[in-house]
């Protein structure tokens, strides 16, 4: 449906991108969720819709301001002027200044209406798979933390669950499968498409497909609370073959820490509480009748020391997805594992380290109002408050969990 | 009736603290209500300053992440229901009876009573900032983040009675001027030669009459689920957030027109006078208005483009949305019209007016670019909808109140506005309302969400987020200005005369500021722009300007008196309202609230509706 008009829109697009982005490039080189910058095919078309209404309002807007500017200096009132004459009306102007706005908004009304539709099923991506069996992701809001449970590859019967961070199959459309455990919370990631609310037990589903590799911002767009600001998450693209080893691999069980500490850390996680909230299994069943079990209170954290980001927010790696010259360097190794270009692990353990351990130490820094801080033992009851070495000991588990 | 003499006869203070809270005039009630709405409009500005303060920079840490929450659903809250729709009230209740030829609208008492009331609900909502934390789920307030599990303080509480209180206030109005409007035109004042100011009264009133019953009906439920755990947005037990959504908008939606449609009254008013030149279009103005109404019930759902109500629902809303730029056009362009030829004096209210038309076309395109749904799907909810609504509620509505206040100032005042501070006022709050909001369509588009109290500096939005910071230190600056300058003329003005402005309609033929009967005698309308047409043809005598002095004329002109029952009955409200949002006891304090509210009503029933001789004030 995009294929007849797309070309002329995409090079208006162009002509427009160059300029916007210029504008709102103001000082700083990044921007991480420009709406015009598209990967995904939803964004490029919603853009390609807003360029549009962009330009027909450009006119508009010359015409108005300039005919006011016009008058204003034309009709100034002359120094013993006498009453000007008294029209009351034009019906010949009055019915054109109604129909000519009318043939304006028609025009833009069907690219819209075409995108509406567009936007609502993923069959209409050209690489929807001839199977039917596009990836079906579900996605849970959480107050305030994103929820991912992808379809096991190993087990129809079983999810896998990941937080903050998900990996998507670059050229592929995506359908996710929106819901809330508390309050409205809003899925969005302005380079691959426009945002759809996930709201509690109402089903919203939507698509999306990325047609570059990369790692794109996403963030809570429906204020959920105190820390909707610090509601984020991050989607990483990579070709299908890296997507299904990083699927394998979270699929697999924690690995088995082995330094003293390590061990102290994780029998620490069972006996301060930390496990009540946080699963170490990525694994959770379906219903019989297909229907999702509520996972645990927080986040998932079975491979949290792959996480190229802490709460997705916070960077555990040294390294950009791809350099400034568009040079690809994150890759997944076979074993599921990002790993840089150059062959080092990507996730650098050190600041991994220093953010679980800014985190641990004062969640309410970072996040205010977290669940954690609210009605974790280790936080509300000073008996059980965390030493400083239960934090490293905690730190020490964690970053065994790749 | 008149065997029974009632105990408390009515009140007779001529001045004085009493006068203000007894008086029933509806130029005085007008003053308070614009006053006392001003007041409002400023703590709103200061909450707006706190959070461009915070936003100016990536992760400040002036404002907590909850405190900012309860600025910006305040902000809202306090910008909408107690500045834009009071201001617009103050202009209803002062220029209404003026325009039309009346002595006073129809029910003083009940028009004292919104005032009050009103008022109560201003207190009840503010003191909220002071009783353990405002109000913080956004003035939409969407289920299920304002439900007692999620929301236990009263914050929500006060927002909610604060809101209900406030809808009893303006329903009160409503009918009021409704009524008025209908009933109390002058001799010949027929509906198509009502000024346009009054056709928009007359249309934001009916709007607001079929509004407010669906928001107090989902405030009730509201109010309802978080005090007797009923189940209407809880999901838990089947209840469903996305109602309230259909509820909240089926209302806010009309409500943006009550607060655009005086504003497009005032400029219509305003850009006329300046031009002396009749509205172009009369008739296509009226009816462009009524069809923004009209159709302003059927287009919430643009508010609800993310919702996922599907591609066939968001096509019609897209549709219907759309279609509401043609009357808004017709509107824009029949004030070109009317500057077309003209012979323009920019004083500042056309100068605000002018504003008014450049900013609000550019808040009108944007909401063209909303309603396409899928461009509206990457603007939903981001600072590119902070910038259009500012530019049709402060470029829009704000400027037009401002013009409307510097028009009316030497009517209501009998004095002059400092008209070169006026002009520096009013540039300077143009350049400083562009600097402030149009780098947020910028930042909207670099998908900076609203309502966060931080962004990361690696975003990209630290330079437009300090430009709009800057920006709104300087509009604070001129809102200072404003109030510096009508303050000061007020008591120090040049004295004006009825008419400085060569006026169109019947409130500028009489002295300024007027007597507290109006009119020596009712006029009979000839002519739409009546006053001009009489000024130019002398058909008639023109009625003599500064008739406030011709006693002997106004002698048998009976007047309405005072009253204290309808401030008695809002004072009930307050207090029956604070013991719903802090139910000491079981609700000790609404019952005390509602008892001192009957008494208030049925002594208003009762008290003699004029005593003969009270020797005071004009009613002779």
């Amino acid at each position: 449906m995009l294929t007849s008009t797309m070309s002329l829109k995409r090079l208006i697009g162009i002509a427009l991108l160059g300029t916007m982005i210029a504008l709102l490039l103001g000082c700083t080189p990044s921007h991480p969720q420009s709406t015009f910058d598209t990967r995904g095919l939803v964004a490029a078309n919603q853009a390609n819709i807003f360029y549009i209404i962009f330009w027909a309002g450009l006119v508009v807007f010359i015409a108005v301001e300039g005919a006011l500017l016009y008058m204003v200096f034309k009709f100034r009132r002359k120094e013993d002027q006498g009453d000007p004459v008294q029209t009351h009306g034009n019906t010949r102007m009055e019915i054109i200044w109604t129909i000519a706005p009318v043939i304006v908004l028609i025009v833009a009304a069907v690219p819209t209406i075409q995108g509406v539709f567009y936007a609502a099923n993923s069959q209409n991506s050209p690489n929807y798979p001839a199977d039917g069996n596009a990836l079906e992701v579900d996605v849970i809001g959480h107050q305030w933390w994103f929820e991912f449970r992808y379809p096991n590859p190993n087990n129809p019967a079983e999810q896998i669950v990941v937080a903050n961070e998900m990996y998507i199959p670059v050229g592929e459309p995506v359908n996710f499968r929106l819901d809330s455990v508390d309050v409205i919370h809003s899925f969005w990631v302005p380079k691959l498409a426009g945002k759809v609310d996930m709201i509690p037990n109402n089903d919203n589903t939507m698509w999306f497909e990325a047609y570059a590799p990369g790692e794109f911002f996403g963030q809570c767009a429906e204020f959920c609370g105190v820390s909707h600001a610090n509601m984020r998450f991050k989607v990483i693209a990579v070709p299908r073959p890296e997507f299904d080893s990083w699927l394998q691999h979270q699929a697999g069980e924690a690995l088995e820490p082995s330094e003293a500490l390590a061990v102290e850390g994780k029998n620490l996680f069972r006996s301060a509480g930390c496990s009540g909230c946080h699963a170490d299994s990525s694994i959770i069943k379906i219903r019989a009748d297909g229907s999702r079990i509520p996972g645990r209170t927080g986040p998932n954290i079975t491979h949290i020391a792959t996480r190229l980001n802490h709460l997705g927010i916070y960077r555990n790696a040294d390294a950009p997805f791809e350099d400034s010259s568009g040079v690809r360097q994150l890759y997944v190794d076979a074993a599921g594992v990002p790993i840089h270009a150059n062959g080092q692990p990507f996730v650098s353990a050190a600041l991994l380290q220093q953010n679980l351990k800014t985190w641990i130490t004062d969640p309410e820094a970072l996040k205010p109002g977290n669940l954690m801080t609210r009605d974790g033992a280790p936080y509300i009851d000073p008996e059980n408050a965390l030493s400083e070495r239960d934090i490293d000991a905690l730190v020490a588990y964690l970053l065994t969990l790749k | 009736m008149t065997t029974l003499t009632f105990p408390i006869p009515r009140p007779t203070h001529p001045t004085g603290i009493w006068n203000w809270l007894t008086t029933i005039d509806h130029k005085k009630i007008g003053v308070l209500y614009g006053v006392t709405a001003f007041i409002l409009f400023l703590s709103g500005g200061v909450e707006a300053l706190l959070m461009r303060i915070q936003l100016s920079g990536p992760g400040r840490e002036i404002i907590s992440a909850e405190i900012f929450n309860q600025l910006f659903t305040m902000h809202g809250t306090t910008m909408i229901f107690l500045a834009i729709m009071p201001l617009s009230a103050a202009f209803f209740n002062y220029v209404i009876p003026l325009q039309i030829g009346a002595r006073d609208v129809a029910f003083p008492r009940l028009n004292a009573f919104s005032y009050w009331t009103f008022l109560a609900g201003a207190i009840i909502l503010k003191i909220s900032w002071f009783t353990g934390g405002a109000t913080n789920a956004g003035w939409f307030g969407y289920a299920p983040l304002t439900s007692v599990q999620q929301n236990p303080g009263t914050g929500i509480d006060s927002w909610i009675i604060s809101l209900q209180v406030l809808g009893i206030a303006s329903l009160a109005a409503s009918f009021n001027f409704l009524v008025t409007i209908i009933n109390m035109r002058a001799p010949g004042m027929s509906f198509m030669r009502l000024p346009l100011f009054t056709w928009m009264t007359f249309i934001t009133n009916i709007l607001i009459v079929l509004a407010f019953p669906v928001i107090t009906v989902a405030l009730i439920e509201l109010y309802f689920d978080r005090s007797f755990a009923m189940n209407f947005f809880n999901v838990a037990k089947g209840g469903d957030p996305v109602l309230w959504q259909h509820l909240f908008w089926v209302f806010g939606h009309p409500e943006v027109y009550i607060l655009i449609l005086p504003a497009m009254g005032i400029v219509s008013e305003i850009i006329s006078t300046f031009s002396k030149k009749p509205l172009f279009g009369y008739p296509a103005m009226v009816l462009a208005g009524a069809i923004i109404a009209f159709m302003g019930w059927m287009v919430w759902s643009h508010h609800m483009f993310t919702v996922g109500l599907g591609p066939i629902p968001i096509t019609v809303f897209t549709i219907t949305t759309m279609a509401i730029a043609v009357p808004t056009g017709i509107k824009v362009f029949n004030w070109m019209g009317t500057m077309w030829n003209g012979s323009i004096d920019f004083k500042t209210p056309m100068l605000f007016a002018l504003g008014f038309v450049a900013m609000f076309t550019i808040g009108g395109i944007s909401g063209v670019m909303h309603s396409m749904a899928s461009s509206d799907a990457q603007q939903q909810d981001t600072y590119f909808i902070v910038a259009h609504i500012h530019y049709v509620l402060f470029g829009g509505a704000i400027f037009a109140i401002l013009a409307g206040i510097y028009y009316w100032f030497p009517k209501i005042t009998g004095r002059m506005y400092n008209e070169a501070l006026g002009k520096i006022t009013f540039w300077l709050t143009f350049i400083a309302f562009n600097i402030t909001f149009f780098p947020q369509h910028f930042l909207g588009m670099d998908g900076m969400p609203r309502r966060i109290y931080t962004y990361d500096p690696s975003m990209g939005w630290n330079l437009w987020n300090g430009v709009s910071t800057l920006g709104s230190i300087m509009l604070a600056i001129a809102m200072l200005m404003v109030v510096h300058n009508l303050a000061r003329s007020w008591r120090k003005g040049e004295p004006a005369s009825g008419d400085p402005w060569d006026g169109r309609t019947l409130e500028w033929s009489i002295a300024s500021p007027p007597p507290e009967y109006n009119f020596v005698e009712i006029p009979t309308v000839y002519d739409r722009d009546d006053w001009w047409a009489r000024k130019r043809r002398e058909v008639r005598r023109a009625v003599p300007v500064g008739g406030g002095s011709g006693d002997d004329e106004a002698h048998d002109i009976h007047l309405p008196q005072p009253s204290y029952w309808p401030f008695v009955v809002a004072c009930g409200l307050l207090i029956g309202g604070f013991g719903l949002v802090y139910p000491v006891g079981v609700y000790a304090i609404s019952i005390i609230g509602t008892l001192i509210g009957m008494i208030g009503v049925y002594a208003w029933s009762l008290e003699p509706v004029n005593e003969p001789e009270d020797g005071e004030s004009s009613a002779h």
